[in-house]
């Protein structure tokens, strides 16, 4: 008989893996992926393949030339690349969605130890490489239902860009436009229903908790409030919807603790009002995210679960 | 003075959504005839060993004492058949140390002692401690730890709250559901005596609610006005949750208090003992026969009839899988204990000790090892765990054996529960590295 095996314990593992939480993240993302592709057409459905593509390829060739282990199937690549693409405009030169792909998986992630050890979002930070690279391309706005524009034809704002340049009393803002998405804007950022509706699947299959999204809107909209904007416009508008529920909710740069994603959420909140209201850019969801996913490790620092009955420890001087 | 009682339990911190397979808890338990030898360990308790005091060619019977140590804590040990002692050899026992053990080829008798007798009435905490001591109970509930060092509270304390553990919150095991379906009113009766030992005026049963069977019969048993005329023995009904039946987490739930690292729950004022504890502390009191036999689930997807078996102590595991039929298929992993925390031994040769309450054999594919990715920072670990530590920061800073962070992150508050390494999606092994790291500190000394 052959011997048996011998491990610590515990003897038993839950059934989520690393792939079948990237699958359900996969599976929220579809109604904001389908919701793009019906108000900007077919168009859309190829800026989000060629980004998928080219970020698998990426992390494919990367482990390759790096001898690590594959990794390839933890789907992970995949989630990355759809989020790149839902913050890229529609009329995207295929050529700097691949060139946002490589930057983001070969750069950001790979480069840092690979899944996990990424000190930012690779999705938020390609997009950002892609703004200060490519402004123009990447502010090339087109109106929803105009399948046929292209990369020369009139630009026109986003709800965003318009409140912040047009900036009219009078134009009241539509918000039912803004929920159903019929607007211009990045692929993702236009239907806020589709984005909710992903983000509740997460909540209820319990890839993500509903601390950071909710803390997130509502200090968007807490202040928001306070500084006399419309509250309910900034939480509809831009890329909020898909930044809380999918972008800042990335386990890898969000802190492990739940009392630190408060703080994280907050932060996050009040900087994308911030940039907002003062700022030269008209969105301030990716910058937000990603300084805030800069200074997760120092919120791990400070704010930490105390252990199971030990003491609150004494500040100040004499504590033993 | 009047205490409170809970209608439902307080909130715990984590925890994890094991499967239960509870697959024996409906049958009654099947008792093993005498097998042909015992291996008895000298050290099945926590604490200092038992010195054997009997020799080979030795007969002995059924109860009488064949290893005993003056030391506190320590629980003599006592022969489960009746026979001569062949050998007195060591074993290694799955804690990797050794030990020595007394074999008894059994006659098959099953005599008993005649010196056996109901010990004098217990009238006092001291009387209390020293029967329970003589009785060679251990906490059956699996850690082991000799009963009458609990039950000696030390002066100063005072215990206003006595639970009885009957949470089971491992899968399989069902030792615990049998024991308070099958002798409910010894278990009660226990209760009573402790109670009024002890002068504690709140008694919890705390059970888990995936046995409704069980929190009706303990109750309607424990709705007696005669001897309980203040109704101050009453049914808690537990979230089914791992791990509810952990000391700690236990006596949370039950009074919202916080043990302190270091510290027992007597340092809160409470009291824990596992049911099939209370249960044989009753009995022994009735009978003086000393604890020689053992409740314990055989289970798993190896075992051809699955059951709960009274088995004498002692008695190899192969002989007690044989009497439930044997093996179905071949055997990859035997673990004693549940699939949570218990150890996974290296061989079925080895003997049942007084705290088992459960051996499972797993075939091949329920043996399978999981793999292991790279940590993704769900926190989904931090999220489980009962006691609020990090895990895999701690997981991070065993690999760097970075001694003063394990400490700032409270590594020694850990009890391996198995919460963190369950949830976690990249099958990381959390505890197998927690406890690596608990040694690193112990070797630094700090602890």
């Amino acid at each position: 008989m052959e011997k048996f095996i011998v491990s610590s314990s515990p003897h038993f593992n839950g059934k989520k893996t690393t792939q079948n939480i990237m699958l359900d993240v996969i599976i929220g993302l579809t109604p904001a992926m389908v919701a793009s592709v019906v108000i900007f057409g077919i168009r859309a459905a190829v800026v989000i393949l060629t980004c998928i593509a080219a970020c698998v390829a990426s992390e494919y060739i990367c482990r390759r030339v790096m001898k690590r282990p594959q990794t390839v199937g933890d789907l992970s690549c995949v989630v990355t690349g759809i989020l790149l693409a839902l913050n890229l405009p529609v009329t995207i030169n295929p050529l700097m969605a691949v060139f946002g792909s490589v930057a983001a998986i070969v750069v950001i992630k790979q480069m840092f130890g690979g899944i996990g050890q990424n000190f930012v979002n690779p999705a938020l930070t390609a997009r950002i490489i892609l703004m200060n690279s490519f402004p123009a391309p990447m502010t090339h706005w087109t109106d929803a239902f105009d399948y046929g524009a292209g990369a020369d034809a009139v630009t026109t704002a986003t709800p965003l860009s318009g409140m912040m340049y047009v900036n009219s009393p009078n134009s009241a803002p539509d918000y039912m436009q803004l929920l159903w998405g019929t607007h211009g804007g990045c692929l993702g950022e236009t239907c806020a229903l589709a984005i909710i509706l992903g983000g509740v699947y997460l909540i209820i299959r319990k890839v993500i908790s509903p601390v950071i999204p909710v803390t997130y809107l509502a200090t968007v909209a807490v202040f928001s409030a306070v500084l006399g904007r419309d509250p309910l416009f900034d939480l509809l508008a831009g890329g909020l919807m898909l930044g809380a529920f999918f972008m800042a909710t990335d386990y890898t740069t969000s802190p492990l603790y739940w009392k630190a994603r408060i703080v994280f959420a907050v932060g996050c909140g009040v900087l994308t009002v911030l940039i907002r209201e003062f700022g030269s850019l008209p969105e301030g969801v990716s910058y937000s995210i990603v300084l805030m996913n800069i200074v997760t490790p120092l919120i791990e620092r400070y704010v930490r679960p105390r252990a199971f009955g030990k003491p609150k420890e004494k500040k100040g001087r004499g504590a033993a | 003075m009047q205490q409170q009682f809970p209608n439902r339990p307080f909130r715990t911190h984590g925890g994890a959504p094991v499967p239960h397979h509870k697959n024996t808890w409906s049958e009654p338990s099947a008792v093993m005839p005498p097998p042909e030898r015992v291996v008895i360990p000298m050290q099945q308790h926590i604490g200092a060993p038992c010195k054997p005091v009997v020799k080979k060619g030795d007969h002995v019977y059924v109860g009488q004492v064949i290893g005993d140590n003056d030391a506190f804590v320590c629980a003599p040990i006592h022969a489960s058949v009746s026979g001569t002692v062949s050998a007195v050899t060591k074993v290694l026992l799955t804690g990797g140390q050794t030990t020595e053990a007394i074999v008894i080829d059994s006659d098959g008798q099953m005599e008993h002692d005649p010196s056996i007798a109901p010990p004098p009435p217990v009238t006092n905490k001291k009387e209390l401690a020293e029967t329970a001591r003589k009785s060679g109970l251990v906490g059956l509930g699996g850690a082991g730890f000799p009963a009458h060092v609990k039950l000696n509270v030390p002066e100063g304390k005072s215990i206003d709250t006595l639970i009885i553990n009957v949470a089971e919150c491992e899968p399989y095991v069902t030792s615990d559901h049998r024991e308070a379906l099958e002798n409910g009113r010894n278990v009660l009766e226990g209760i009573y005596k402790v109670k009024e030992i002890l002068d504690v005026h709140r008694v919890l049963i705390a059970v888990e609610d995936n046995k409704p069977d069980v929190i009706a019969k303990l109750t309607e048993i424990a709705d007696d006005p005669q001897k309980d005329p203040k109704d101050e023995v009453r049914v808690l009904t537990l979230k089914s949750r791992y791990p509810q039946g952990a000391e700690k987490v236990l006596v949370q739930a039950c009074t919202g208090r916080k043990v302190a690292p270091g510290q027992l729950p007597a340092d809160v004022g409470c009291l824990v003992m596992n049911i099939a504890s209370v249960s044989f502390l009753a009995s022994y009191m009735r009978t003086g026969m000393p604890l020689t036999l053992k409740r314990v689930t055989i289970d798993g997807s190896a075992v051809k009839s699955p059951k709960n078996v009274i088995v004498p102590i002692g008695t190899p595991i192969k002989d007690v899988v044989a009497f439930c039929g044997g093996y179905k298929a071949e055997p990859r992993k035997i673990l004693m204990g549940g699939p949570m925390m218990g150890i996974a031994i290296t061989s079925d040769e080895l003997p049942i000790l007084k705290q088992n309450n459960a051996i499972l054999a797993f075939d091949e594919a329920e043996a399978r090892q999981y793999a292991t990715t790279d940590c993704i920072r769900c926190g989904r670990c931090v999220a489980a765990c009962p006691m609020e530590l990090m895990p895999t920061k701690l997981e991070k800073a065993v690999e760097k054996k970075d001694v003063d962070a394990l400490l700032s992150l409270d590594i020694m508050t850990c009890m391996e529960c198995g919460c963190c390494a369950f949830s976690c999606p990249a099958g990381r092994r959390l505890v197998q590295a927690i406890r690596l790291g608990k040694s690193y500190v112990r070797k630094a000394g700090k602890k």
